[in-house]
């Protein structure tokens, strides 16, 4: 393996699979764009958690806070646990990186079900706002993270904050 | 002596067919949850290889293409987490 293939760029000698692309040796460099996403999926879901906390004591009781707190958790766990996974993959090689996707995927569903049928009979737990934080927190934050979202070249993860003009 | 043992029988009969109600409601929850996990792991497995093509292809894009393959597996895993809710609200609550 040459150099050049060890760094990530393409190795035209290397052997490829469709259209001379070898996923096997190219790799992500630099800062990952996902963990900067999901650092401020966290960041809005720990700015927001305290209002749905309070939401789920108001119409459940403490049972019903205590059921949205874990449900956030769970959530947020399961965003970080994914960037994680994505990110750590993808500095060793794309292939790994889509093996981490599929394979992260089953494992996290599985860690969420066991983290539910662990508690599923606590006190502490109702199912219905845990069942309705999980779904709530988890399209809410990807909602509100895509405002915030560049597709661009230049700054592929989160946008720049607008300056003023001037300064 | 035979009253007896036929209002044993309605009652064991009856809680057969509890037992049996809820075999068939925990089973069909399952079911519901393993379904509705499949679909999404089609979507991600096609989201993800069309997504490290693309990498591959165009390394210096690697960052957006890998924001917004992130952004479609949490958007589609949504799926799989709306069929575990159900699951739970069927089979626990």
């Amino acid at each position: 393996m040459s150099q050049s293939a060890v760094n990530g760029e393409r190795d035209l000698s290397a052997p490829t699979g469709d259209a001379g692309v070898d996923v096997l040796v190219q790799r992500l460099e630099g800062d990952s764009p996902v963990a900067a996403v999901v650092r401020d999926l966290i960041r809005r879901g720990l700015i927001v958690g305290p209002l749905l906390i309070a939401a789920g004591a108001i119409f459940w009781g403490s049972a019903g806070a205590s059921s949205v707190a874990f449900g956030l958790g769970l959530i947020l766990f399961n965003f970080a646990l994914a960037a994680a996974m994505l990110t750590y993959a993808g500095r060793i090689s794309f292939a790994l990186m889509g093996a981490a996707a599929l394979f992260g995927y089953l494992i996290r569903l599985s860690l969420i079900f066991l983290a539910v049928w662990l508690v599923k009979d606590a006190s502490w737990i109702k199912i219905v706002p845990l069942g309705i934080t999980i779904i709530v927190t988890h399209l809410g934050l990807l909602f509100w993270e895509l405002r915030y979202i560049s597709a661009s070249l230049a700054y592929p993860g989160l946008k720049p904050k607008t300056k003023p003009i001037g300064r | 002596m035979s009253s007896i043992s036929t209002t044993a029988v309605q009652v064991l009969g009856q809680l057969d067919a509890d037992a049996q109600k809820a075999a068939d409601a925990a089973s069909s929850a399952g079911f519901a949850y393993g379904l509705a996990a499949i679909g999404p792991g089609i979507g991600i497995g096609y989201l993800v290889g069309q997504a490290v093509q693309a990498m591959a292809r165009q390394p210096e894009s690697a960052g957006q293409v890998q924001t917004t393959m992130f952004l479609g597996i949490a958007f589609t895993e949504a799926l799989a987490l709306i069929g575990f809710v159900v699951f739970i609200l069927l089979k626990f609550a």
